[in-house]
């Protein structure tokens, strides 16, 4: 049921092919490892192999006898920078001073200990192997739930219960509600530690320029205008001597959401050499060093009556968080909290955390951020309530939905879901998977042995981040349209696009509201030299925060337009249409092209008018979005393997207007394929000691294009009153819809043995034994 | 990721490959799908590496007097694909098609394999069901081995630090048989978690022939004859297969324990069997 309506004449709705994807899928887009450098040294970071270490001497003579080594600093040489900045700030929550080098111990595998720079990267790849660092190993903690009970080794020996704090939010009063409660359901559900595994992994080059004073920092990241403000401040240096650009990104999911020590250390290194620097992250490093993602254990009760309708919620969420806080790390599950209650009218709800230090590399944002626990775990627990009142799932949800007539409707935990018609996405799904039929099917499949499961998830999500109160370090996005002299056009947003392709919708935007030729607008962005301070690309927020700010900004240019077309024109009023200003009255008008001119060359000027065609708005959204859907996962699963198949994967996403449908498919696709890998293949595994073991992609399993299954896409359009163009946000969806439905159908497949939960990833031999074992766990 | 410092040397004849070989810390680089990611990782760091992708004639596959003689350089992709292969011998043809991905079938070498004897490659396990030889060639002379004897366990083999693998040779099929290669990759490497190749003749619904060999449930491939001839004497599939690895170790690592490769190794075997029976001529 897709209901887009295309305007004639209008590039917005189209599913036009991505301006981006020549130069990326011929090999002629510049990534960070292009960038060459005269005189360019390189840097290769020595890590610890240890979970948890005093550091007892470091030895740097062998590497720097190597010839080619022109440096090698030490925790020592930079104690005095820093710390690695973190955002969040919650009551209470303890910050250990994350040096840029580890100092006299080691909190994690993988730990930064000294870098090593040299005039070629082999060369200084050779020297890394020659710093000794003497460690004594010490005992390490790498489960969370192990982490704060009484016993643990202290990850920082100042709090030994590893607690860096303790969250705790309510609404409506969820203690009467479980008194209440005919039925209460209870389930410890995981969402395992995942790497997010970026094609590119991170990389910095610095240059600096010590006559001007200035450094120019190439990074591989989502956010260049917040790195320069929080880069200058670990060096000290004032921030308009900073510029960040950033070249083609391969990939973020979050994971280049962040600031890290190796941004600031090679800046640090270029100062200090008086050379460019480049350092490039191995895949090795990019699994030890740069964040993970989830890392949730859950405890989740639901008070209900016997009817179906869902009275209280409580929820303990034990975040295991790492050795340090990086940018997001303790805010996440606090998104968790929040977005707990779905798509359903909990009025009473109670959820408290427990971030737990471990000897693991710090969590952060992962595609999804929060959402995905939360979704995963509240639509698991509807689905075992379901079971256990022996209601359908699909009638059990319809039953708890917000109703379209409660809109905006305010949730338990403070949010203003702002639109919705929670029913249709799901009511699409069934009739487009025939529900009645399949449920008949999967019956005579039982009755000949095969265990063939249908799941459901019903998501919901918060994106468009967001109103500026709500987040760490503000949530406005910015835009300058310019008409040059020549009438072309360019675009200058304060969004960070990395693979999202908002060169491509943005233009799409502005040639429909200017009405010139898509070939004739260029989308500049990622550096903060040419681009005016902007936040950035995650949190499903590059077209519905920076691109609201771009329709604002091209409101004012068309005035602006209007204005000098009228003067040309001789006339009070004109329309803009079709690239021309025209006056309805003569039938005469004046080009883009024309009117740039004039607004350039000047010799004439509207009243109370400046010179010039630019506008910039910077817009700060009035609340988040909150895109929706329901995915159904059809599954049979090998009974003697437990090896699972997913038969039909059907998804319809309600994300709100949509610019471009083929690049929404393609966020679909991309979100389930990472909804797909925590569902059945991916967990950062780490060993007593914190050992990484999961620690190559020969051992971590991603999805793979041979592994995914068809997915059928389809949207209803709910528009968003938040933002004037209507949409939402579809950067995670895919990935938040997902695991609940795998996971769902798979239980459900095997929900005749007994069988009630299972934690992801479903691996075969997990399934197998709950199989053989007849469902008991 | 960046190897150690290594010389590299591509001979363009064996007798010139053999000779480099003779002294000093080298490596034989015959695909290098396994090789250069572990000395990427400076697992493995050679002194030099002797690259024998380039002598003429060493990737060669031909049929002669019944036996498929396959050179040591043949890529998994031409394994999979040539016609004396895929006519003579089906079960290698089908388990060179399972291997890696594209890319590392056309990359990678069924000499390099053999050689590097991972536990969890794929070839062991129809070499072993086909019973084949492996031809060695070093400055002191050639022999040939069976390829039970060439492999002694993980990572080891019979070859001489002055030999090269320089040919495989593989009896063709029965042109009746029915064979199976039964594979549970692992999902991030894609190596055999459990791979079985199976060959079996029949007539009038009993097995006459019955070959069962298993790659990656231990430290080594074993073909079990314990299986087979339960199967000659007329055992069900189920009852044949229920005593397979009976003997042997059993791998455990983070995705599948040692009794889940057990059963896997049992399942895949009763399901090879199956579809090798049904393609019985």
């Amino acid at each position: 049921m897709a209901t887009t309506t295309i305007k004639p004449q209008t590039l917005v709705g189209r599913g036009i092919r991505r301006c981006e994807d020549p130069r990326l899928i011929t090999g002629t887009a510049t990534y960070l490892d292009d960038i060459k450098m005269p005189g360019m040294h390189h840097a290769v970071v020595v890590r610890s192999p240890h979970g948890a270490a005093k550091i007892s001497g470091i030895r740097t003579d062998a590497a720097l006898a190597l010839r080619g080594v022109s440096a090698v600093f030490t925790g020592a040489d930079v104690a005095h920078l820093g710390p690695v900045p973190t955002a969040a700030s919650l009551p209470g929550l303890r910050v250990p001073h994350h040096h840029l080098l580890a100092q006299d111990r080691v909190y994690y595998q993988g730990h930064p200990v000294a870098v090593v720079v040299a005039s070629d990267r082999y060369i200084a790849r050779d020297a890394a192997d020659l710093v000794e660092v003497d460690y004594e190993p010490l005992p390490a903690v790498t489960d969370p739930e192990k982490a704060i009970a009484a016993g643990a080794p202290a990850v920082h020996p100042e709090w030994p219960d590893n607690t860096a704090f303790t969250y705790h939010q309510e609404g409506g009063d969820a203690a009467a509600a479980f008194q209440q409660a005919d039925v209460i359901v209870t389930q410890r559900i995981t969402s395992q530690r995942l790497i997010p595994v970026a094609m590119e992994t991170r990389g910095v080059v610095a240059e600096w320029r010590p006559g001007e004073k200035s450094m120019t920092l190439y990074s591989s990241t989502q956010i260049p205008h917040l790195m320069r403000s929080l880069v200058a401040g670990i060096l000290g240096m004032p921030e308009n001597h900073l510029r960040v650009i950033t070249p083609e990104v391969g990939g973020g999911f979050g994971s280049k959401l962040n600031v890290y020590a190796e941004e600031a250390l090679v800046a640090f290194v270029a100062m200090r050499i008086n050379h460019p620097v480049k350092w490039v992250e191995s895949r090795r490093e990019n699994f030890q060093a740069t964040i993970h993602g989830r890392g949730h254990v859950d405890y989740y009760e639901v008070a209900a009556k016997r009817d179906g309708t869902m009275l209280g919620l409580k929820l303990k969420i034990i975040q295991d968080l790492g050795a340090y806080h990086q940018l997001l790390t303790a805010a996440i599950p606090t998104l968790s909290v929040l977005m707990m209650p779905g798509l359903y009218r909990f009025k009473n709800v109670s959820a408290d955390i427990v971030g737990a230090f471990t000897n693991c590399v710090p969590t952060d944002a992962y595609r999804g951020a929060g959402r995905p626990e939360a979704t995963h775990g509240i639509e698991r627990m509807v689905d075992i309530l379901a079971a256990e009142l022996k209601m359908d799932p699909a009638e059990i949800r319809l039953k708890n939905f917000v109703q379209n007539s409660e809109f905006p409707y305010a949730t338990a935990t403070g949010l203003s879901y702002d639109s919705g018609n929670y029913a249709a996405p799901l009511k699409e799904a069934l009739a487009q998977v025939d529900y009645p039929s399949l449920r008949a099917e999967q019956e005579r499949a039982r009755a000949e042995g095969r265990l063939m499961g249908i799941g459901l998830s019903t998501y919901g999500e918060i994106c468009a981040m967001g109103p500026s109160p709500a987040m760490p370090a503000g949530g406005w996005e910015s835009a300058t349209v310019k008409i040059e002299p020549s009438g072309k056009v360019t675009v200058l947003t304060g969004a960070s696009p990395h693979g999202q392709g908002e060169e491509t919708t943005f233009a799409q935007i502005t040639a429909d509201e200017l009405g010139v030729p898509i070939e004739d607008i260029m989308v500049v962005h990622g550096d903060t030299a040419t681009v005016q301070y902007g936040i950035g690309t995650f949190g499903s927020r590059g077209t519905a925060v920076g691109g609201a700010a771009l329709y604002y900004a091209l409101q004012d240019l068309k005035a602006k337009i209007k204005k000098f077309g009228a003067m040309l024109l001789k006339t009070d009023a004109v329309t803009l249409a079709n690239g021309a200003c025209l006056d309805e009255k003569s039938g005469n008008s004046a080009s883009l092209a024309q009117i740039a001119t004039a607004a350039y060359v000047a010799k004439e000027l509207p009243p109370n008018t400046d010179p010039g065609l630019v506008a910039t708005r910077f817009w700060e959204p009035p609340n988040f979005t909150f895109p929706f859907g329901a995915h159904i996962v059809v599954t049979e699963v090998d009974r003697e393997t437990g090896q699972i198949e997913i038969r039909r994967y059907v998804a319809v996403d309600d994300i709100g207007r949509i610019i471009n449908p083929l690049l929404v498919a393609g966020q679909v696709h991309g979100g389930v394929a990472q909804g797909l890998g925590q569902a059945l293949w991916e967990e950062a595994i780490y060993d007593d000691t914190g050992q990484l073991v999961s620690g190559e992609l020969s051992e971590y399993a991603i999805a793979k294009a041979a592994s995914m299954p068809w997915i059928e896409s389809s949207h209803t359009e709910t528009p968003s009153p938040v933002n004037p163009l209507g949409v939402k946000g579809v950067g995670e969806a895919g990935t938040i819809g997902c695991s609940p439905a795998v996971v769902n159908s798979v239980v459900d497949a095997l929900s005749h043995l007994g069988v009630r939960h299972i934690d992801m990833p479903l691996t075969p031999e997990k399934v197998w034994k709950l199989i053989a074992q007849g469902g008991r766990a | 990721m960046i190897p150690q410092t290594f010389e590299y040397t591509a001979p363009a004849t064996l007798d010139a490959a053999l000779e480099s070989l003779a002294s000093g810390e080298r490596k034989l680089l015959a695909g290098g799908q396994s090789l250069i990611p572990l000395m990427k990782l400076r697992l493995a760091a050679p002194d030099e590496l002797i690259d024998l992708g380039h002598i003429p004639g060493l990737n060669e596959i031909s049929e002669a007097a019944g036996t498929i003689h396959i050179g040591a350089m043949a890529t998994h992709h031409a394994i999979e694909t040539a016609a004396a292969i895929r006519g003579f011998c089906p079960l290698l043809a089908e388990t060179a098609s399972r291997i890696g991905d594209v890319q590392v079938r056309n990359m990678g070498t069924i000499g390099g394999s053999i050689a590097h004897a991972d536990p969890a490659s794929d070839y062991p396990a129809a070499l072993l069901a086909l019973e084949a030889r492996v031809h060695l060639v070093s400055q002191r002379g050639e022999r040939t081995l069976p390829y039970s004897e060439f492999l002694l366990d993980a990572f080891t083999t019979a070859l001489e630090p002055d030999e090269i693998v320089r040919e495989i040779e593989v009896p063709v099929e029965g042109s009746s048989e029915g064979y199976r290669y039964e594979k549970h990759p692992h999902p991030a490497s894609g190596f055999a978690v459990v791979g079985v190749a199976v060959r079996v003749q029949a007539r009038g619904g009993k097995i006459t022939m019955g070959r069962v060999a298993v790659t990656g449930m231990g430290p080594h491939a074993f073909r079990d004859e314990g299986v087979e001839r339960l199967l000659l004497d007329g055992a069900s599939i189920s009852n044949a297969v229920a005593v397979l690895g009976e003997g042997h170790d059993a791998n455990s690592d983070t995705y599948a324990s040692a009794d889940y490769r057990r059963h896997l190794a049992r399942v895949s075997a009763a399901r090879a069997l199956t579809t090798a029976i049904s393609r019985v001529a």
